[in-house]
């Protein structure tokens, strides 16, 4: 009878902890996920070095214009808004995946793509407007990091857009295919990522470089 | 289809993983996390334009309000919990954001520090006349 209630208090939890420990490799699907999601810590430790060089050089104006009086700030909410939508529906995209609904697939990258490139419109729009009024990236220290920085960011998106794309021809010509899916699923790591940086660069870059 | 049955019997889930395929909760876990992030965005953007809090605070809020934001997309858009299965996940971020903070933190004290220090430029310019 001891030994019975000995065994059975300790059988219990090891149990458990060998479920939890012992699983055997990981599926193909976590190990890409992990693998991305370094990949996607190294682009975010790239950005803080653009971020880090635009707070140091946020004074440094040699005269030209300074942020408060280049920012547009409605402009950049507009900005704001389109990115996170465009990131929400890729997460809905990414139900639609895994339920394989070919249709909302389609649609909801659609409406992601659409919104992504308006984003990048409007961000091209604001730094034609800036070159034409004298602001380009050789004009000051100030404006150099901005446009690397916010620039990058743009490349980013821009990639994004290009894999996008490809994606959904992917998944048009060979269907839900677990190689697709795990495709799918970096691409909506990275799209998540660009829209997390975002959120650093308008807080930064056009709130706290509109007070400065 | 053995694949997909074969990730849901795994413990461990990527980033971006979800372990049951349940549209209702997926979506609206989505909903709930874009709420959050308008909710903290139009916060960052009203705080920066007003005038009804203390000025000097206002820096100090649009960085609290986007480590928040940055909080929420993780959590609802990448999925990157505290469970047992995401751990290697997290560490990966735990270390990343230790590089991210000595990045920009270390440039900004070692460079304010260099202009405190510094001879204002008109003074430099006379002394090399």
């Amino acid at each position: 009878m001891a030994a019975g209630t000995f065994a059975d208090a300790h059988a219990l939890p090891l149990v458990g902890l060998e479920d939890a420990v012992h699983e055997g490799p990981a599926s193909k699907r976590i190990i890409t996920g992990y693998g991305f999601w370094i990949f996607l810590l190294s682009d975010i430790v790239m950005f803080s070095c653009f971020f880090a060089a635009y707070a140091v050089l946020l004074g440094q104006t040699a005269g030209g214009p300074t942020g408060a009086q280049l920012f547009n700030l409605p402009n950049v909410a507009i900005e704001t808004a389109c990115l996170l939508l465009s990131s929400f529906f890729c997460g809905m995209a990414s139900v639609a995946a895994e339920v394989r609904s070919h249709r909302w697939f389609q649609i909801w990258m659609a409406v992601t793509c659409v919104l992504g490139l308006a984003f990048l419109a409007i961000e091209f729009h604001e730094f034609a407007d800036l070159v034409a009024r004298g602001a380009g990236p050789s004009r000051s220290a100030f404006l150099s990091a901005f446009f690397a920085l916010v620039g990058c960011h743009g490349l980013h998106v821009s990639a994004g857009i290009l894999w996008l794309l490809t994606m959904m021809a992917q998944v048009f010509a060979k269907g839900f295919r677990a190689d697709i899916q795990r495709r799918f699923l970096c691409f909506a790591l990275f799209w998540h990522a660009l829209d997390i940086i975002w959120v650093g660069v308008f807080s930064v870059v056009y709130l706290l470089g509109s007070a400065a | 289809m053995s694949e997909l049955h074969d990730t849901h019997r795994q413990a461990g889930l990527a980033p971006g993983d979800e372990e049951e395929i349940n549209v209702r909760y997926r979506v609206l876990g989505y909903v709930v996390g874009l709420a959050l992030a308008i909710l903290l965005t139009a916060t960052s953007f009203f705080v920066a334009g007003t005038d009804l809090v203390w000025q000097p605070s206002i820096p100090v809020a649009i960085v609290v309000l986007a480590i928040a934001q940055m909080g929420v997309h993780l959590v609802f858009f990448l999925h990157i919990t505290t469970g047992p299965d995401n751990t290697n996940n997290v560490m990966a971020l735990a270390f990343g954001l230790m590089i991210v903070f000595l990045v920009i933190g270390g440039s900004l004290w070692i460079m304010t520090n260099l202009n405190h220090n510094m001879m204002p430029m008109d003074q430099i310019m006379k002394m090399q006349r």
